[in-house]
């Protein structure tokens, strides 16, 4: 058990390109920490640094307090789990399990206990004696991460292990990982693009994108308080709406021009916060489940305005609606008992407590 | 499942088939492929069959020009006894074994671990080393035995069996370092990764992960290294002289012809048996082999 430490992070490649741009990060013991963002964003190339699989260009890593830079991955106690299981065709189930223990030159009947202990937590204790290539994708990846458990290293890295399973499967494996961790509460790095499992699984989610750590925080508080753009567009499914508004400071109270001729009041709570910014063009965000059909609530700060819904897709539990301002698409939850169809106008209502106004120059949450 | 096909197709009505249904068309290419492979059987079974016709006449049967040449009308094993007793057939045949297994095992010692080192350890030059591998194996051996002699003479090893385990990994190693290249290659680079993090040092991975997920590869690579210096037969004719010293290859022809007098029945029967050992390999070996050589092509 340990905890990690990334200081002033490099990762150049050869022709000058940065994959990653100078991070830091401190994960404390015990910590499940997810790694989150789009294809490039240097997630990756994090996990391989900490993993030692890819030199550092300029920066620290420790893991445990000792500084790893020059350890070879061998030395490092930690473990890792590929995205396509990496298991060695040739061996059984048993072998694969025990081979950093073999090469380590424990005991045979040490690897074998440990074997069986880790083979009891991921229930695959009958699979021992199959080659990999009869196992399917899910028990694949069991078995891979009981191939982690029984070094109990130090560390455990994940590099997006469930992006090879099939989506059923995936919730079902992304359960089974928090359950693992919470019985063996080794110190987890992991990597997704997945911001479904990045909530869903870490003590803390560390948003990147390109080669930068745009917000480190617990999944509630990245959901709720973003900090940039970025965040708030990556985190929650349907992503944010993003509506071009003008903030105006008029008669007492401050207001955002909409498209469409659309005028809604900042919330009291909101206006001192928001006052430096009057009279400037900003970006209104709301989330899609904050945006709503108008229903008989007694929530304050419920804003109304009429919209045309053209696209319309009934999920079952809800139903979204989508509808476009000036360019910028909307995209609402609504009931699914409410009557809409495309072309027909309808009350929507917009929760302003959970509105965020962006500037659209910096990015930053304002 | 197939049991149940076949319970199926006894109880199904006739078929008819339409013209250009894919059962028919399908039918058709069987046809044709039987027909062609028959072709071919026909063209490259008669040489041997006519072989061990021949060896097994008398050497007055043969030289009998009456008679059909294709059939053996008193079977003798004349030719076999007198080859395996008299002579230095059975010392040929030795040396080409020593030669052989040296030969096999050197190549693969060497172009395993250039295979592994080019393919996986990255280094300056190495995308250059490698095709300068295959490019040595395009050099025809013709142009090199003249170099190799001056080298060979040097070295004190003319008409020396030695020379010959010295000079057949030239033409073995290039070709099955680029075969073990191609096939190191379609190993995913996670599985050196997790044997590294594992605890595997280099020499670990490539004795422990590489060689055995590579076997059918490896198997290839020696089947070819096998077969180029079984049936080497240059190198020996220019470098080796005294009968005692040649492999069967050149001691077959060197001995059995004397002048004009060509011994047809032992030179046949010298020949079959010297085939015997690269058919028992592939027989036994033929499945690893071509899973070997069509490697890359069906991996996804």
């Amino acid at each position: 058990m340990a905890q990690v430490s990334l200081r002033k992070i490099v990762k150049e490649y050869e022709g000058g390109v940065q994959a990653v741009k100078g991070i830091d990060l401190e994960i404390a013991d015990h910590e499940f920490v997810v790694l989150v963002g789009p294809s490039g964003c240097g997630k990756s190339t994090t996990l391989r640094m900490i993993a030692g699989l890819e030199e550092i260009t300029s920066g620290e890593i420790a893991i445990g307090g000792q500084v790893v830079n020059d350890i070879p991955p061998r030395d490092r106690d930690i473990a890792m789990v590929f995205q396509n299981y990496a298991l060695y065709p040739h061996m059984s189930v048993y072998e694969n399990m025990g081979f950093g223990l073999t090469l380590r030159k424990f005991p045979k009947d040490e690897i074998r206990r440990r074997v069986e202990n880790a083979a009891r937590i991921l229930d695959i204790g009958n699979l021992l004696d199959r080659k990999p290539k009869a196992l399917s994708g899910g028990q694949r990846q069991r078995v891979a991460m009981g191939r982690a458990i029984v070094r109990d290293p130090k560390v455990f890295l994940f590099d997006e292990p469930l992006s090879n399973l099939d989506a059923k499967l995936r919730v079902q494996m992304r359960t089974e990982i928090k359950k693992v961790h919470q019985t063996v509460k080794t110190t987890t790095v992991y990597v997704t693009h997945d911001q479904v499992e990045a909530m869903t699984l870490a003590d803390r989610v560390v948003v990147m994108n390109q080669g930068i750590i745009e917000q480190v925080g617990a999944p509630q508080e990245l959901y709720h308080h973003p900090a940039t753009r970025f965040v708030a567009g990556f985190i929650g499914s349907p992503a944010m709406n993003f509506i071009p508004a003008r903030l105006e400071n008029g008669a007492g109270a401050l207001r955002m021009h909409l498209p469409n001729d659309i005028v809604l009041p900042v919330p009291a709570s909101r206006t001192q916060r928001y006052a430096p910014h009057a009279g400037r063009e900003v970006l209104f965000g709301i989330r899609p489940e904050h945006l709503t059909e108008l229903r008989a609530t007694d929530k304050p700060n419920i804003a109304t305005f009429q919209a045309t819904p053209e696209v319309v897709e009934p999920m079952g539990m809800e139903t979204l609606v989508h509808f476009w301002m000036q360019g910028a698409e909307v995209c609402a939850r609504l009931d699914p008992a409410v009557p809409v169809e495309p072309g027909r106008p309808l009350t929507m209502a917009a929760d302003l407590d959970q509105m965020h106004l962006i500037d659209p120059v910096s990015g930053r949450v304002l | 499942m197939s049991g149940a096909s076949v319970t199926r197709g006894a109880v199904a009505p006739p078929t008819y088939y339409k013209v250009g249904s894919i059962k028919r068309e399908r039918r058709w290419a069987l046809i044709g492929a039987y027909a062609a492979l028959a072709v071919f059987v026909v063209f490259f079974l008669t040489p041997p069959f006519y072989m061990l016709v021949t060896s097994l006449k008398s050497s007055g049967e043969i030289a009998d020009l009456s008679g059909n040449p294709w059939i053996v009308s008193s079977p003798t094993l004349e030719n076999y006894r007198e080859l395996l007793t008299q002579g230095n057939y059975v010392t040929h045949f030795l040396n080409s074994v020593i030669v052989t297994l040296a030969v096999v095992a050197i190549t693969m010692v060497i172009s395993i671990f250039a295979a592994f080192a080019l393919s996986r350890m990255r280094f300056w030059g190495s995308t250059m080393l490698a095709t300068g591998v295959f490019l040595t194996y395009l050099v025809p051996e013709t142009l090199l035995f003249i170099p190799l002699f001056q080298i060979i003479g040097g070295l004190g090893l003319y008409n020396n069996l030695l020379a010959m385990i010295l000079i057949y990994p030239t033409l073995t190693v290039p070709f099955t370092t680029w075969i073990m290249i191609g096939y190191f290659a379609s190993i995913p680079k996670e599985l050196d990764e997790a044997a590294l993090i594992d605890g595997a040092n280099h020499f670990q991975m490539l004795w422990k992960i590489f060689i055995p997920v590579a076997l059918p590869g490896i198997l290839a690579a020696m089947i070819f290294a096998f077969t180029v210096s079984w049936a080497q037969f240059l190198y020996p004719m220019a470098f080796l002289v005294s009968s005692e010293q040649m492999v069967l290859t050149v001691g077959i022809v060197s001995d059995l012809i004397r002048g004009d007098t060509f011994q047809w029945g032992k030179i046949m029967a010298g020949a079959l048996m010297a085939a015997a050992p690269p058919l028992l390999v592939y027989a036994f070996l033929m499945d690893y082999y071509i899973a070997g050589l069509t490697a890359g092509a069906t991996k996804g």
